[in-house]
């Protein structure tokens, strides 16, 4: 009876067989999953990264600015897009509410993102792939990402940030090479 | 001042009855509210009525968060805690007095708190993230309600050394009490990190502090946000093997094994607040893989302990009552037409099927880069927390309004009903959400067309159909709880006395017979059953891998 002290054996009380063995099971269970997780930082393919520099967001505003103004290549919407080589860096901006700039990538290789916001937090949710990010003022979350796939993507803010979230969305294309710009409604000005 | 309970024999003191009562109409009234904020959200969301326009929708949000998961549960643990403390222990309370300024002291960061937000001076949801900033008065309403609740763990403790002073307890605590016990050290750490963070958080919205950091707010805010709910895991299975004993005489198949399983809880389960930052900066992959596991799983080792040690004790119990027919009679002949007892077996189904399997899954560091801030989340968390400690807490209710509240449960025919409606309702609106959030709709949003932007994003067309089933299992459940609060307000408040034994609608089971029920396992019924759920994880989780490896390359 739960409502009442235990019997005077319980401490001693052998553990029956399907109990025992359920238990052995589920810590088998337990240690595989753990294993697992530090398994796939060897072999997988998508680990979050443990990087992350302190920022300011003065700071942060202008890397991004100078970023933008190096690899600008038109614009859509009136932000800027950029086209970054592969293997450099790309800042990202979030602020309410927007994403900036809109970024051209090629497919299979990789960028180094740094992610930071202006303001408050936000999220980096880059969809119709479904992967998801924090972004923090004052913190430089820097990830690597190469996309396997072409085609057009957008960042939707998945963390509350006033009351024009729902109107913060960016844009990531992904191409071959520049000719299928036209068919993202990209044309290159400079 | 005692009164001897005619139906249970306990000697009940008067003024911890009192407390009790108090704490538990309020939580009742936060549930009230969040179940109405609750419907409005779920018409909001879904784009064919879009009922609430952007502010009022962030802001019934915030209302919903508030009153669901931290108002509705603390008022009802305290309730709870009380209880365990004084009635189950044949023991008076420790200090009355602080009894009520601990109840003051959360009723009044309750209503400070509702007031603020209904007057959309909080529009920063639940957790409050800095750097959206609310009036100071929003915090100071959580302090107070913390601190409040705080003390009341305090008096739950003394309320323990005085059963022990005066000889009501030997050696060991009752398991109910005992699991209580768990709940109430897990309450401590939470309601100190509360403290940590919110304090700061308050002097930084009076213009005393200049900023606070954003990463460090969600690390601490997530000591309190999540850290409550397992509380309320604690809570909810000491309640489960509570019902047990009252439904089908049950006890623990080994209470040396249920109690560690509290134990591995009470160790590890609170550094799993690093659920909430798998995908932020400023903390590594070291850290999170070590913390989001509860150190290698050891407190999901404990939950998959109870996950059979409870049916098991039914299980036990009814067999060796007779029902040995095949793995299931047990089962089949269970006390179906006790509301208490279909509540807390489906409330184990629901928690362990729905918001179990996501939850471990969801937490693991990798895949979660494909569930953070969806719908999904939201699915796995109603599966815990709503089919989990919601439904339990409903179930043991009935057996509170005649024993606590001395009222007879009107409309009792209806109460047979309602659990079931309740779980099917949150069951589907659930499984809706975790459908919607693996095509990436974002939680806490409220337009996905993106009306305004200048860019839009279209969903997979397919995820219209799960909207729907979300609305209409929302509508069931409305209707569940609805039904709930109606029979729950008009017996405490308008019902026939319980004058006796023979008011009593529900019952309190004999101790099964202590004899062998013959078999060579003690809950082979229950074994199948447990094997199935791992079955189910173990697909789930390869599921959630494949789809992981599916997307871009990260590093």
């Amino acid at each position: 009876m739960s409502l009442t002290a235990p019997p005077k054996d319980w401490y001693i009380k052998k553990i029956a067989r399907d109990e025992k063995g359920w238990i052995i099971f589920s810590l088998i269970i337990c240690l595989f999953m753990f294993f697992w997780m530090i398994l796939w930082h060897v072999y997988g393919k998508q680990n979050p990264s443990s990087i992350t520099y302190t920022t300011t967001t003065a700071e942060f505003t202008q890397l991004h600015q100078a970023f933008s103004d190096k690899y600008k290549i038109g614009e859509d919407n009136n932000l800027p897009v950029v086209m970054p080589p592969a293997e450099s860096d790309v800042f990202l901006l979030g602020q309410m509410w927007s994403w900036s700039p809109v970024l051209v990538l090629k497919k299979d290789e990789w960028y180094t993102f740094h992610l930071s916001s202006k303001d408050v937090v936000h999220g980096f949710s880059v969809q119709p792939i479904n992967m998801n990010f924090m972004v923090l003022p004052t913190y430089d979350y820097t990830i690597k990402f190469k996309p396997t796939e072409t085609g057009e993507y957008k960042i939707v803010c998945n963390e509350f940030c006033g009351i024009g979230h729902h109107m913060m969305i960016g844009k990531i294309v992904v191409v071959n090479d520049e000719s299928e710009l036209g068919q993202y409604g990209i044309t290159k000005t400079n | 001042m005692f009164r001897t309970c005619d139906i249970t024999g306990f000697k009940v003191c008067l003024a911890s009855q009192k407390l009790i009562r108090i704490n538990a109409v309020f939580a009742v009234v936060s549930l009230l509210i969040a179940v109405l904020g609750a419907i409005l959200l779920v018409f909001t969301r879904w784009q064919e009525v879009h009922l609430l326009s952007s502010p009022w929708y962030y802001r019934i949000l915030t209302l919903h968060g508030l009153n669901a998961l931290i108002f509705w549960i603390v008022f009802f643990e305290i309730a709870g805690l009380y209880f365990g403390s004084t009635v189950v222990l044949n023991t008076r309370f420790c200090s009355p007095l602080l009894g009520w300024v601990s109840f003051i002291l959360m009723a009044g960061g309750f209503i400070m708190v509702d007031v603020m937000v209904l007057q959309g001076k909080a529009d920063v949801l639940m957790t409050s993230y800095v750097p959206l900033k609310a009036h100071p008065l929003y915090y100071l309403g959580i302090i107070l309600f913390a601190v409040g609740a705080l003390l009341g763990v305090g008096l739950f403790f003394g309320n323990l050394v005085k059963a022990k002073r005066e000889g009501n307890v030997g050696e060991s605590l009752p398991l109910f009490t005992f699991g209580l016990m768990a709940a109430a050290i897990i309450a401590v750490m939470t309601l100190l990190s509360g403290a940590v963070v919110y304090v700061p958080t308050f002097l930084w919205s009076l213009g005393l502090i200049e900023s606070v950091d954003s990463a460090w707010y969600r690390l601490i805010w997530w000591g309190l946000g999540h850290s409550s709910q397992q509380i309320n895991v604690a809570a909810m299975i000491a309640i489960w093997y509570l019902t047990a004993s009252l439904t089908v005489g049950g006890n623990s198949v080994n209470e040396k094994v249920s109690r560690i399983a509290f134990l591995l809880y009470v160790l590890f389960i609170c550094i799993a607040s690093a659920h909430h930052l798998l995908v932020d900066p400023a903390v590594s992959s070291t850290w999170k893989v070590w913390n989001t596991s509860y150190a290698m799983y050891l407190a999901v080792l404990a939950s998959m302990i109870h996950a059979f040690a409870v049916p098991a004790t039914i299980e036990s119990a009814q067999r060796r009552k007779g029902y040995t027919n095949g793995l299931f009679e047990w089962f089949a002949r269970a006390p179906w037409g006790n509301p208490a007892f279909s509540s807390v077996f489906l409330a184990i189904i629901g928690f362990g099927f729905i918001g179990g399997i996501t939850g471990v899954i969801y937490g693991m560091e990798q895949t979660n880069i494909i569930v953070h801030n969806t719908m999904a989340i939201v699915g796995h968390f109603k599966g815990t927390v709503v089919l989990g400690t919601t439904l339990t807490f409903m179930g043991i209710t009935y057996y509170i309004i005649p024993l606590i509240f001395r009222k007879k449960i009107v409309a009792f025919k209806l109460a047979k009903i309602q659990p079931w409606l309740f779980f099917f309702g949150i069951a589907i609106l659930s499984v809706s959400m975790i459908a919607l959030g693996m095509f990436g709709v974002p939680r806490r949003h409220w337009d996905i067309t993106f009306s305004g932007a200048i860019f839009s994003h279209d969903f997979n067309p397919v995820i219209g159909i799960f909207w729907v089933l979300m609305v209409l299992g929302g509508v069931v459940a409305f209707l569940g709880a609805l039904i709930w609060l109606l029979i729950v307000v008009i017996s405490v408040f308008f019902g026939p006395a319980v004058n006796g034994p023979e008011d009593f609608q529900l019952s309190i089971a004999e101790p099964a017979p202590q004899a062998d029920h013959g078999h060579k396992f003690i809950a082979p019924g229950t074994l199948v059953a447990s094997l199935i759920f791992m079955a189910a994880l173990l697909i789930f989780f390869f599921l959630n891998w494949k789809w992981l490896s599916a997307i871009w390359e990260i590093q």
